[in-house]
Order: C-alpha cells, then structure tokens, then sequence
C-alpha cells in the first residue's frame, strides 16, 4: 500500500464520480436540484482539495520516485495501476485547487441544466487526475482520451453562440491526434511486454521504432498542448466555452499535454527526441513570436488570452527540450503558473462578462475607477501572465529560457522577444479595460467584486505569490525526479552551441529562422 | 461416436427447430391472440437453447463426418445470437400492437432464422454452412417485410430477396469451384489442398466465397442492400439483422477464412483488408448525410463491421478472438440503439424516425437521451465506454502481427465515424428541443436499455477478463 495505509488516488477520484451520480439522479424540483449539484460538486471538490493537501503533506521528498502505488490486475490486458511522483503530484494539486474556483465560478452563471453541469465537471475532475495518476499506458490513455467527452458536452451545452462548431473542432482535431498514439501505446506494449509505465520509461525502444512511437506521441500531445500550427482549435474553445470550462481547459487540459510530453517523449525515446528536437524548437519559436503578435490585435479577451497561451505553452516546449535541469524545472513552473494565471485571467474575462454579456475589449473601459478590487486582482495576474518578478510566471520563464540558452542561444533569443511582445499585448489589453475615462453609461454602473468573487481570486492570488517568491516549495518534490529524467536522456544530449564539438548545430537553426521568415 | 451423441452435440438446433415447429403449430391453431404467449415461449427457447451451450454442443467436436462442428466457436457466437434473437423477439409484440396488431409468426420465424444462423456457425462443410444461410436468410426476407401493408417493409423485403439471391448465387458458385478445384467441400479437406498450393481455380472460388459472404455481413462494397433494408424492415426485425444476424455471418466468415481457407491467409488477406478499409471510410463518409436515425445506424452497422473484420486480417487466434469480442460488445450497442429507435414515437404514439425528431431530446427524455449518448460514445469508440474496448482489442491483434500502418490508417478512419456519432449527441444535447416524444410506458424496454447502457458504460470494463478469456478460448478451436 503506501504511506497512508488507505488507496488515497482511488478515492479521490472516486470521490467526484460519486458526486456527478448524485448530483445527476437527486430527486426533487428543478431548481432543489440545481441548489443540491451546486452544493455537492463544491463539497466534492472541496473534499479532493483537501486530500490533495494530505497527499502534499505526505509526499515524500527524497523517498521513493513513485509513491502512493496503487496496483490491481482487474481488467486483465492493462491494470488499474495508480502512483505519482513529484511531476504528477503538482499537476494533481494544480488539478483539485482549480475544482472548487470552477465550481464557484459557476455558482450564479449558470443556470440552466445545473445537475448535468456540475456531473460534467467532476467527471472530468475524476478524468484529470487519473490522467496524471494512471501508470498503466492503456489506463492513461482511458483518462487521457475520456475526458473529450465531458468537455464537448460543457462547451457545446453550456457555451456561447458558436458553440456547435467549436465543440466539434475540439472533439475531432484532439480524438484524431490521440488515436494515433494509441496505435504507438499497442505496439510499445508488445515490444516491451508490459504496460507499466514506470517500466516503459526505462525501456529501450530501438532507434528507428522510436522516431515513429515519437511521432505519433507527438501527434497527440502537440494537438493538446497545443503548438503551432495545430492550436487553431483552442482560441475557438476558448472563446464558446463558459468561463469555468476555459479555466480548466487553460489551467488544466493543456498540461496533460506538457505532462505527455515529459512522461512519454522525453524518458521513453529519447534518441528521437534529439533527432526530432528542432521540430520541437522551430514550431516553439514560431508559436512563441507568431502567437504573441496575433493576440496583439484580438478584439476579444478570451481569444487575447487564449493565444497567450499558446505562446506560454511554446515556452513550456522550449524548456522542455532544453536538456537541462533548469530547462525543465522552468517548462514546469510555466505550466503551473500558466495554469494559476490563465485561469485567473478567464475569470477576470468571465467576472465582467457577467456584468456586461460582451468580451468586446472596444466596449469596456476605465473600469479601474469603478471596479478598483477588480482592477487590482487583474493588474497582479496580468503581471503575472508577463512574467514580472515576484509573480509565478517570471521564475518559470527564467529558468526555461536559461535552458534554452545553454542548449541553442538562438531559441532563447527568439523565446525572450516572446516575452517582450507578452508585454506588449497584455499591458495594451490592460490600459483597454481598466483605464482611459469611464464615458460607457453601462459599464459605469457595473459593480465590483462580490464576496463569491473575492473568494475566487484571493487564493489564486496568494498561490502567484507563493510561487513567485518561494517557488522551492514546488520545485523540491519535482527534483528528485527531473534528475532521474535528466539521467535518462543525457545520452541524447544534442550539446549546445556553446560546445566546440557540436558546430553543426548552428546550422538547423538557420534553418529554422528561415521557415519562419 | 454414436448417433444418439451426435445428436446431443446439436443440441440448440434441435431446440430451436422442434420449438420453432410447436409454436407454429400453436400460432395456425390459436391465432394471432396468441402472439404474446408464443413470443414468451419463443424466448423461452432461446433461453433453453442458450443453457444447452453448456453441454456438449460446446465441446463435442465434429459430428455427421464433419458437416456440424461442436466447438467452443460456435458455442461463443451462438450465446451472443440467441441473446440477441431473445431481445429481437421480446420487443416486437408491443410495436406490432401499434403498428397495427400483432402476428404469431413473427416470433416463429425467429427461431428458425436463429436456428438457421445457429448451423451455420456450426458448419464444417461448404454444404453445412449454405443449408444454414438459406434458413437463416428465407426467414430473414419474410421478416423484412413482415409489415406487408407498410409500402417501405414490403420493398425492403424485395430488395433483401432479389440482392440476397444474387449473393447466395455468387457463394454457391464460388463454392462450386472450390469444390471443383479441391474435389471436397469440407473445410478441412479444402484447407489441405489449399496447403499444397492455391491454384487459379482456388482462388476464384475464394474470391466468390469471400464475395457471398460479405454480403451477408453487409461489407462494403456489398453493402447496398444495408440502408434500404434497414430503414424499410419493422424495427425489431432491423434489431435482428444488426445483430443477431451480424453475429452469425461475421462468424461465419471468421471460421471460413481460418479454417477452410487459412493456408491461403495471404490472398483473402488483401480482399479483406481492401473491404475493411472501404467499409469503415464508406460506412463513415455516407452516414453523414442521413437525416433517418435507422439509416444512419445502417451505415453505422456498415462502418462497425469493417473494424471487426481488421481483426480478422490479423489472422491469428488474437485476431479471431478479437472479432468475437467486437461482435460481443457491438451487439450490446446496436440492440441498446435499436431499442432507442423503437422509444421515439411521437405524442400520437406514431413512430418517428427522423434525427431531427431528436433535438432537444436531453430535455424532454433526459435518460433515453442519455442512454443513446452512450451509445453513441461507444460506438465511436471513445474511451472510457466499452466500445473503445472492441476497437483496441482489434487494433491489438494487428499491431501484435506487425501490421501497425494498417492499424495507423484503420484507426485514423473512426474518426470520420465519430463525427456523425456526435451529430446525433448534439442534436439531442445542444438543439433547443422541438415537439415532445411520448413518455416510455414499457419498463421493458426501459430496462433493457439501460441493462445495455450499463454493459457499454465504464461498469462492463469489469467483464474485459472474463470476455478475453471466452473469446481467446473460442478462437482457439478455429486453429
């Protein structure tokens, strides 16, 4: 068993599956009904926060690399295996702290359909956490894949006008960039005769088989992530799906693939993984610089933020496949202080939203005068999003783009203009809404922050700050086994062009400059 | 072995027939009042023919010098068809009341459709095997247009008898010059000449086996008949035809290519990939356009037999298994969306068929719009439903021989499938809802629906072992 003496994993994500059964069969009338699947999906979710936490707090550093095991052969080809390390232990607590902030985001704005709303969610709140805690291929790819189905369903039920088409281009593009990596998933188990994926990541998978499984890998986590130029159907996501689904999509959807792609691609094939690195590296530094510049011109908030995230997810790729320590300790800060931050901004966008049914930028404006808590909460988490120091996002960038430099200085170089343009649109979507004169009657008569609000932000603000000022706290569990991850695929190490003896390696990176031009 | 034990081997057959034949006798002499008591006595025998597949019939071996087979096989597929003949038969009554009264043959013609699917499994022999086709088949044409009034029944029926004379006529002629080439109709004697060599002869008598057969499971490029039968046939019998009938043909055509024709496993191969492919993609792209909810589970039904036959491409015990496995689930998730089908009738209490009926089908019948999501789900093989399960199992058999751009190009292909799946969820879910369906008054088919929703759901992950066990047992005979 493991430290606690009880299956913790199998009952969190029990916990909220029980909850979506509830909330769908409670008896009574439409609107006690909605009242009893409010409560129960924050009470669910409150409860896996709070496990989470124990599960934090028993976490041991220094220990074992999984922890918390779980294995029963119940389904005969795979196994219901669960277990986490550090990696996966951030990403769960990410995953349970963003569940009750999603619910409460929900709590007035949604309205219609509550009991199936709410069984949406916690499913795929159970589906989120599987994801990171399967250590059996074919049981992560149940998780990875089953959570489509919640998501077409709040997209295409609960949000916007287009939301038909939307829910559509998500369901197909991910399902048609994950059935290939099922295909790898079979043929990897074959090769190596089991499905455990602690096993899988210390399996050579000769060189030729690897640049396939790694394509088709690929394939799928890249559509996830999402990366340029297979990201176009999450700024549509984004901008139909209610607020509390653009939080999870950004905060939480989004890093299964960066986890997919440090669990799988890195450990498993890392020969391909050099092979294949300038794939990783130009589409990332095209995104990064590509994306920025679109989001420049939205004139809508959640289509702005949702390419900021595909320009932050570039730097996550980047720092990824940096071949180093700080490399990777950075993509991972980035993508847990992306998913802190872009869902914050998704609830700024949504908190006026409510107020004014618009995501035009063009229609607010100096809210600061008659919002000033609100103005407050969206200035910190803007800074945030551009990586100032002190907030979360500048002690992840910096490190990724230290892991850049090392690996090829022209990647760090083209990722830090990302930065600036970051700047750029963040700050100009900032002075948009909360500054210049209040001339616009009905934005003048929107009020600020309500306590339900306040209680959303605060802890998203504390946990920014947190991780801007003290990020060893979530850096100390991911140590232990980043190094065994760097230990794995330092043989594939592509150097750096600092190192004399890798000359050549200037030379792709031409390339690559001139395929963006 | 003597007669009296061969005759033991035969067992649910026998069961069938003299059942079939007492109860056609009950329904010349008591009328069509007796219509529910013949249907229960009819189900009542396919739940006796179903116990008898614990005795020998599932382990006999050959009996009649080889013409019937007693193998865990066909006692496999056999369990799954007369489950699914049992659902075929205990749906019917009420949806003949309303559709204007009820026949005792409909059940009587069942059970000897089911007995003639139920020998074919069983065949060891060409002749075997085209004897159980026609019974099964002959009932079959009736049933489809068993609403003899109802002008689309009637012309489904034509349409099944004109194209599946044809086909027989195709299998009969393949199978004369297998006779002629190999000078035996029994499957192993057919393997053995073909181990020496596959002649010119052989392999035309193959390719026309092969051909009459994809008919009968409604491969592409013999699937025309599919739509039109299926739209226009009453709808339990449709339930039958997708199912049941499925089942049967499918193991047919399993046993056929591994038995009789195994050595020559590299020629059909090519035959088999080439339709499994055109089915999936067809089976696929056609059903986009359909506006009735039977013709869209027709091309569904086109599209779902093209990913069981990838299985048979593999051609390996996994591979057979494999097939069992799809077809065992894929019955589950067609009767359940059948019984759908028979659930949507309007305030009148008229049957309505359109997908357009659907909209908004989430608000009005929140658990039969659930209940056909998941099938829906299931069927495009989204995981964590069991229809994810039968297309992996497949797609594990190819991958395991090596065959992975097969598998690479297959799968891709259920992606086109999905989309129309999720066309009808998002009429049901999204679509402001237009009209109202009549509430369900039956808890029988209620409860069967959601006895089906509960097998596809996560819940029947549980019975992965225990099927992979059956059907891995089950193909084993074939080897």
């Amino acid at each position: 068993m493991n430290q606690l003496g009880f299956p913790i994993l199998s009952l969190m994500l029990a916990i909220p599956m029980a909850a979506a059964v509830w909330a769908l069969v409670a008896p009574g009338s439409e609107e006690a009904r909605a009242q009893n699947a409010r409560v129960v999906a924050l009470g669910a979710t409150l409860i896996d926060f709070a496990l989470g936490i124990v599960l934090w707090a028993s976490f041991r550093i220094g220990g074992p690399q999984w922890q918390f095991v779980e294995h029963s052969g119940i389904f005969g080809r795979f196994a219901w295996a669960l277990g986490i390390d550090g990696i996966a232990l951030v990403l769960t607590m990410l995953t349970v702290f963003l569940m009750p902030i999603c619910i409460g985001a929900s709590w007035k704005s949604i309205t219609t359909r509550v009991p199936e709303y709410m069984a949406a969610f916690l499913l795929m709140e159970t589906l989120m956490i599987g994801v990171f805690a399967a250590q059996d291929l074919f049981l992560f790819y149940i998780m990875f894949e089953g959570g489509l189905i919640p998501m077409y369903l709040i997209i295409g039920i609960w949000g916007g006008a287009n939301r038909i088409y939307a829910s559509y281009k998500f369901f197909l593009y991910t399902l048609l960039g994950s059935v290939l990596m099922l295909i790898a998933m079979l043929w990897m188990s074959h090769y190596a005769g089991t499905t455990d994926i602690p096993t899988l990541m210390k399996t050579d998978f000769p060189r030729q088989a690897q640049t396939w499984l790694w394509l088709a890998f690929f394939a799928s986590f890249a559509v996830k992530m999402p990366m340029w130029p297979v990201h176009t159907w999450l700024p549509d996501a984004h901008v139909q799906a209610p607020t509390a689904g653009s939080v999870i999509l950004a905060g939480v959807l989004l890093k299964m693939g960066g986890y997919g792609f440090i669990r799988f691609l890195l450990p498993m094939f890392p020969e391909a993984s050099n092979q294949l690195f300038w794939i990783v590296m130009g589409l990332s530094m095209i995104a990064v610089v590509y994306t920025s510049l679109v989001a420049l011109v939205q004139q809508d908030m959640k289509k702005l933020i949702a390419y900021s995230s595909v320009a932050h997810m570039a730097i996550v790729t980047i720092g990824l496949f940096a071949w180093s320590r700080q490399g990777i300790e950075g993509a991972m800060l980035v993508m847990l202080s992306h998913g802190l931050v872009s869902g914050a901004l998704f609830l700024c966008v949504g908190v006026i939203y409510d107020r004014l049914h618009t995501r035009e930028i063009d229609r607010y404006g100096g809210l600061s005068d008659n919002m000033p808590k609100y103005a407050m909460f969206f200035l910190l988490f803007t800074m945030a999003s551009i990586g100032l120091p002190g907030t979360s996002g500048f002690v992840g960038e910096f490190l990724s783009l230290v892991g850049a430099y090392r690996v090829q200085s022209w990647v760090a170089f083209v990722a830090t203009t990302g930065i600036i343009l970051g700047a750029c649109y963040m700050l100009y979507l900032y002075r948009r809404i909360a500054y210049g004169a209040l001339t616009k009657p009905d934005v003048a008569a929107m009020t600020d922050l309500s306590a339900r609000e306040l209680a959303m932000f605060v802890p998203i603000a504390a946990a920014v700050f947190w991780m801007g000022i003290y990020p060893e706290s979530f850096l100390a569990p991911m140590r232990g086994d980043i190094g065994q991850l760097l230990a794995r695929i330092e043989r594939a190490d592509p150097g750096g062009d600092g190192h004399p003896s890798k000359v050549a390696a200037a030379e792709p990176a031409q390339l690559a400059m001139a395929e963006k031009r | 072995m003597n007669y009296y034990m061969q005759l033991l081997d035969t067992m649910p057959e026998l069961i069938l027939s003299l059942g079939g034949i007492v109860l056609m006798l009950a329904a010349a002499w008591m009328g069509d009042k007796a219509t529910a008591t013949i249907s229960w006595l009819a189900a009542a025998c396919l739940a006796l023919a179903a116990i008898s597949l614990g005795g020998p019939t599932s382990y006999g071996g050959p009996a009649f010098d080889g013409l019937y087979l007693a193998d865990p096989f066909a006692a496999f597929a056999k369990l799954l068809i007369f489950i699914a003949a049992a659902v075929s038969v205990v749906i019917a009554p009420r949806f003949f009341d309303r559709a204007g009264g009820s026949r005792a043959e409909y059940p009587v013609l069942i059970l000897f459709s089911t007995a003639g699917t139920a020998m074919m499994v069983s065949a060891g022999d060409m002749l075997t095997l085209y004897v159980g086709l026609e019974l099964q088949s002959l009932a079959a044409y009736v049933l489809a247009s068993f609403m003899r009034r109802d002008g689309r029944s009637a012309e489904a029926g034509l349409k099944y008898f004109v194209l599946g004379a044809l086909a027989s006529g195709i299998l009969l002629y393949g199978i004369s010059l297998v006779y002629g080439f190999s000078g035996t109709t029994h499957f192993g004697g057919i393997a053995a000449a073909m181990k020496t060599g596959t002649s010119g002869g052989l392999l035309f008598g193959l390719v026309f086996v092969f051909a009459g057969i994809a008919f009968k499971i409604a491969a592409v490029p013999f699937h025309m008949w599919t739509p039109d039968v299926y739209e226009g046939a009453p709808t339990p019998v449709t339930a039958f035809f997708a199912s049941a009938q499925k089942v049967g043909a499918m193991a047919l055509l399993v046993r056929v290519a591994m038995q009789a024709m195994g050595p020559a496993s590299h020629q059909w191969q090519q035959i088999v990939i080439f339709v499994a492919l055109a089915s999936t993609v067809l089976g696929g792209v056609a059903a986009i356009g359909q506006s009735n909810i039977k013709r869209l589970l027709a091309y569904s039904s086109i599209n779902n037999v093209g990913f069981a036959l990838m299985g048979l491409v593999a051609a390996t015990p996994a591979g057979a298994a494999s097939v069992l496995t799809y077809m065992a689930i894929y019955i589950a998730m067609t009767l359940g969306s059948f019984i759908c089908v028979l659930q949507m009738r309007d305030l009148d209490g008229n049957p309505v068929e359109t997908i357009a009926s659907l909209s908004g089908l989430s608000r009005t019948r929140p658990g039969l719009a659930a209940a056909l999501a998941v099938f829906m789900f299931s069927l495009a093989g989204i995981p964590p439903l069991l229809g994810f399960w039968a297309k992996f199992v497949v797609f594990d058999a190819l991958v395991a021989v090596g065959m992975w751009p097969l598998a690479m190009i297959g799968i891709a292909t259920s992606v086109i499938g999905a989309f129309y799946y999720l066309k009808i969820v998002k009429t049901m879910y999204f679509d402001e809802p237009q009209g109202r369906f009549e509430p369900s008054s039956s808890a029988l088919e209620g409860g069967l629906i959601a006895l089906s929703a509960l097998f596809v759901s996560p819940l029947g992950y549980f019975a992965i072992p225990a099927l992979g066990v059956a059907s891995l047992a089950a193909a084993k005979a074939l080897f």
